[in-house]
């Protein structure tokens, strides 16, 4: 790799040993992938996937100190993933035991490493850190050294960011040198699509189920989208942006997309239209057997595989405003067409710290709180990663969530039926 | 026996029982309850991996195609090294994914005394023919023999 004179000069130890540690990790991390270079971090702010002061992630808070003690912190300010804890969210005594003695034991110390390294503020947690009001949207065309799937697959195909799909620490490690290696989706070639996907649905189709067939096809591969935009249209508006976000979650877990293209909706896909698309590229058509295929594909990993739910949670990725509001509406509906007043199965509605202080602020906030909906800044993914959850039935409309844990899945107007009827 | 060249990404050299997940490893769900419960034989505990749930990963010889799931993939690998809760290689049929890779070289790097192989590009053929308790040779220069 080519390193400019400053560069080299961290490389060789003109800004401490640590310094030098952290270019090597990222130049030997570059070079592993064909980056010739290093480019500038450009984006106002970083984004770590790493929120969680999980007890078993020590040799993390010991790198954390090294880093800290050598004066090695991030040039940029950041945003972190969700916390794992929020004491609004039901729990058992046992859950609570395990939670905050054996594996969240670290939060407290773990936050005050992030205060030290460059956490924006102390509710810059979401793993929708883009949304207006969380304050860190990139701009098109700016290089981030973000982590968290579902943010990065965001930030490249909604707004045009550059970034690839970065491990945590190595998140980190990009803003405090400043630099990230070029390749992958940093460049123009590896923006390209590899494959051509072909919407053929007779209906708008779900997100979280779309982007699950996309991404369990494409796998690490860019998707040029075709036939979206008859159901999104043309405007990234609040519902297109919500949709997407959704379904770029979906893609980014269920396989592992860092980018994809929707034809006459994302901002490359607009400027450049199908010369984004490689020659060779594969074709996918997904119509409406193609989508209960998927559907009908995933396991229920329940230990009683008809137990009656326990806990419902919307949300992962985080909810946007549009979709809090939205929703709040729906279950209002669906509450008042079942001749019930609260909802049948406690559920959890999840969003970043400033989406809820917005929403708090609107008249759907006291309507969605009398239908008996909770809402919340957690991580339903922490929340399920605990050795309890394989014996609680919780159901989710996130593809996510699904995935990462025992957590079932349903569309969107099933989880309404469960929520507001009970199953009846 | 066969025999098969990769590219190096960690050098080193190692003889271990092979362990074949032919899906992608989802690492944070493979790994987790071995870090978190002390679970010193790293039974992996990935439900949605049927090849290696509930089987016991460390100082095997571990073949997959790529790894898979959450971007905190590197960090727990670099714990999992860091911890001596790891696999003895890794290796990999197709070229390792960034999250791999960032593991792999976080252990590298800032870890001392840690030896674990880990080769990529194995190809198709090495991941159709390795199968689990077979014997694996890892070679200084990316070369591995399966026997």
């Amino acid at each position: 790799m080519r390193l400019t004179e400053a560069q080299q000069k961290i490389l060789d130890g003109g800004e401490g040993e640590v310094m030098a540690k952290v270019m090597k990790t990222l130049v030997r991390y570059g070079e592993i992938f064909g980056a010739e270079e290093m480019v500038p971090v450009t984006g106002k702010h970083n984004h770590l996937v790493t929120s969680f002061g999980l007890k078993a992630l020590g040799p993390v808070y010991a790198l954390m100190d090294q880093l800290i003690e050598a004066g090695a912190v991030s040039k940029q300010t950041f945003s972190a993933d969700p916390r794992p804890l929020d004491k609004n969210v039901p729990s058992n005594f046992l859950q609570n035991f395990i939670f905050n003695h054996f594996m969240y034991s670290k939060q407290d110390f773990y936050e005050g490493q992030l205060k030290k390294l460059g956490l924006m503020d102390e509710d810059a947690f979401s793993c929708t850190c883009y949304m207006e009001e969380m304050d860190n949207r990139p701009q098109k065309g700016e290089i981030l050294s973000w982590a968290e799937s579902s943010a990065v697959v965001y930030a490249n195909s909604v707004l045009g960011a550059r970034c690839n799909r970065n491990s945590g620490i190595i998140d980190l490690m990009g803003s405090i040198v400043g630099y990230v290696p070029k390749f992958g989706f940093l460049t123009d070639e590896g923006r390209k699509a590899d494959w051509i996907v072909e919407i053929k649905t007779t209906k708008k189709p779900e997100a979280q189920l779309l982007g699950s067939a996309i991404g369990m096809k494409v796998l690490e591969e860019v998707p040029y989208i075709k036939g979206l935009d008859q159901w999104l249209g043309n405007e990234l508006d609040d519902a297109a942006c919500t949709f997407l976000k959704d379904m770029g979650a979906a893609t980014a877990s269920n396989g592992a997309v860092g980018l994809y293209h929707v034809a006459g909706l994302t901002p490359e896909a607009v400027e450049l239209g199908e010369s984004l698309i490689k020659e060779d590229a594969k074709v996918y058509v997904i119509d409406d057997a193609e989508l209960q295929r998927v559907y009908d594909s995933y396991p229920v990993i329940w230990k009683d595989k008809n137990a009656a739910p326990k806990l419902c949670f919307m949300g992962c990725p985080h909810m946007s405003l549009e979709q809090l509001k939205d929703w709040t509406d729906k279950v209002e509906a669906g509450l008042k067409a079942a001749g019930n007043a609260k909802v049948q199965i406690p559920t959890v509605f999840t969003a970043a710290p400033a989406v809820l202080n917005e929403f708090e602020k609107t008249p759907y906030a006291a309507r969605l709180k009398a239908t008996g909906v909770i809402t919340s800044y957690i991580c339903p993914l922490m929340y399920m990663n605990n050795p309890l959850a394989g014996k609680m039935p919780v159901i989710t409309s996130s593809n996510k969530l699904r995935t990462y844990t025992t957590a079932r899945y349903y569309t969107d107007d099933e989880i309404l039926v469960q929520i507001t009827k009970g199953g009846k | 026996m066969k025999t098969f060249k990769g590219r190096v990404i960690t050098a080193g050299t190692v003889k271990a029982e092979a362990l074949v997940s032919h899906g992608g490893l989802n690492t944070l769900a493979s790994f987790q309850k071995a870090l978190q419960f002390g679970d010193k034989k790293v039974t992996c505990g990935d439900q949605n991996n049927p090849d290696l749930y509930g089987k016991q990963m460390l100082d095997k010889a571990l073949c997959l195609p790529q790894t898979i799931g959450s971007t905190t993939g590197g960090l727990v690998l670099y714990c999992a090294c860091s911890m001596g809760r790891k696999p003895a290689c890794m290796l990999f049929s197709q070229p390792i994914d960034s999250l791999a890779a960032a593991g792999a070289v976080l252990a590298d790097v800032w870890l001392d005394d840690v030896n674990m192989p880990v080769v990529d590009s194995l190809g198709e053929e090495f991941l159709a023919y390795v199968k689990d308790g077979m014997t694996i040779t890892v070679g200084e220069d990316g070369e591995v023999t399966v026997e």
